[in-house]
């Protein structure tokens, strides 16, 4: 695929209490964004296993974005504050297998914040779709990569 | 005429020779191992040649203990025919088992390895610029090394491995059990670690003293404090792979005051060791303020090569990013 033609493949995990519920009322509202993120729906931004995101990049996500409520309002008190924990640690391992920092990001977006999901989609598109694909695929099993 | 013993086959590819030493470690119990089977090819202790390898019938050895990654066409050579030739294969070691130290070469290639090692490291006298090449000419003959690839492999990503003994080197006594596991029928369903599938926490003494709730504060390495002999590591602020790790080889790290460094590897359940510990990690630390986290995140030395120091090659991501490497 080259660059002209590429589409960024974004995976983004969102929290059933505030995220997942704003990227819904961004769609019943009819807001137009990016049709370029696959959402899977977690119960808590908190939830989001480290090899979640590891293992999207290795199967073929340009982009990974994790989406909970925002700090202090996690339905289950602090699993935000977790996920930040983990998403800034994770960062910098990423960096060090040569994956850049744009590539997984971290939002917080409120059950009422439909027009914010859409920013963040059509901004982390724009970002993903510029910085080119990942192309982890030759990373396999073989000995030239 | 009773039947013939089992026979045996010990082979090492990309190691450091410790998987070898833990079969002598076995003491006066090789004694039993050898009354029991017939070694039939190991370099590094007895004098057979690939040619006698070669001849044997397929499948005619029992089991074949393989101990290191793959990282040269060599080693990938010996493993199919050994493959060929034994039963059974057993991934001897955290480097045949997942890669192990000679994995976190995957943080480089060969071109990034021959640069640093031939050229420019202060202790290289090379005037002459010479790297090892795959066919050197000599008075007319042609001389041939074998290839150095850019990518370690855990020995199942060569072939296929019917179990694992995982360790560095292995506890003698999941050695023991291996063999007499073997020797009596008794094992375990195909691809399975040979050894406790419990945390190394679980086994560990000074889980006792673990507070209810870990919470860190400053993340040290051992150098930087004197170690307690009985705390809790994660407790005393170092890192210590234990939760995040196999239990099963004998605590030998714990008992000499240094904390686990992960080299069994993740229980079934894990994929990625790394990514697990770093889970653990960061719920632990004692904050909630941005800045601090990130101040408590950039006080990790190397925290890639600290959580995959054993794992790299057989992680979800295995080797860094070949573009990036430079």
């Amino acid at each position: 695929m080259n660059q002209e033609n590429f589409e960024p493949r974004l995976v983004g995990f969102l929290c059933n209490w505030c995220s997942y519920t704003g990227a819904d009322l961004a769609g019943t509202a009819r807001m137009t964004y990016a049709p370029n993120l696959r959402i899977i729906r977690v119960m808590c931004s908190g939830r989001v296993d480290p090899q979640f995101v590891l293992k999207a990049f290795r199967e073929g996500a340009d982009g990974v974005l994790i989406s909970g409520c925002h700090l202090g309002d996690c339905h289950y008190q602090e699993g935000n504050y977790k996920a930040l924990r983990r998403h800034r640690l994770l960062t910098r391992i990423l960096e060090q297998f040569g994956i850049e920092k744009e590539r997984f990001r971290l939002e917080w977006v409120s059950a009422s914040e439909g027009a914010k999901f859409q920013q963040v989609c059509n901004e982390f598109t724009e970002h993903i779709r510029k910085l080119g694909p990942l192309n982890l695929g030759g990373n396999g099993g073989g000995r030239h990569v | 005429m009773s039947d013939p013993k089992p026979k045996i086959a010990f082979y090492w590819c990309s190691s450091c020779g410790g998987c070898e030493e833990s079969i002598v470690d076995l003491g006066e119990d090789i004694l039993k191992v050898v009354a029991a089977v017939d070694i039939v090819y190991w370099p590094v202790a007895l004098d057979f040649k690939k040619k006698d390898l070669e001849a044997m019938p397929d499948g005619s050895i029992a089991v074949a203990f393989i101990n290191g990654g793959i990282r040269m066409s060599e080693q990938e050579e010996m493993a199919h025919l050994l493959r060929r030739k034994a039963h059974l294969v057993v991934a001897h070691g955290a480097c045949a088992h997942l890669g192990g130290i000679p994995g976190l070469a995957n943080f480089w290639n060969k071109e990034t390895i021959f640069r640093t090692v031939y050229h420019t490291t202060v202790s290289t006298a090379n005037p002459g610029g010479v790297e090892p090449q795959q066919e050197t000419v000599l008075d007319g003959m042609t001389l041939t090394l074998p290839e150095f690839w850019d990518t370690v492999c855990p020995l199942d990503a060569i072939i296929d491995v019917d179990y694992y003994l995982p360790g560095c080197a292995p506890h003698r006594d999941l050695i023991m059990n291996a063999v007499t596991a073997i020797l009596e029928g008794k094992l375990p369903p195909k691809g399975s670690v040979l050894a406790p599938n419990t945390s190394c926490c679980d086994e560990c003494d000074r889980n006792k003293t673990k507070p209810e709730k870990l919470a860190i504060k400053e993340i040290k390495r051992p150098y930087e404090m004197i170690l307690d002999p009985e705390k809790c590591f994660l407790a005393q602020g170092l890192i210590c792979m234990g939760p995040a790790t196999r239990g099963g080889c004998g605590e030998r790290c714990i008992e000499g005051n240094m904390p686990c460094r992960g080299c069994m590897g993740p229980t079934d359940q894990v994929y990625d060791q790394g990514a697990k510990f770093l889970s653990a990690l960061a719920s632990i630390l004692d904050t909630n303020d941005e800045k601090e986290i990130d101040r408590l995140v950039d006080s990790i030395d190397d925290p890639a090569g600290t959580f995959y120091r054993f794992s790299l090659p057989s992680s979800l991501l295995r080797r860094k990013k070949m573009e990036a490497v430079r």
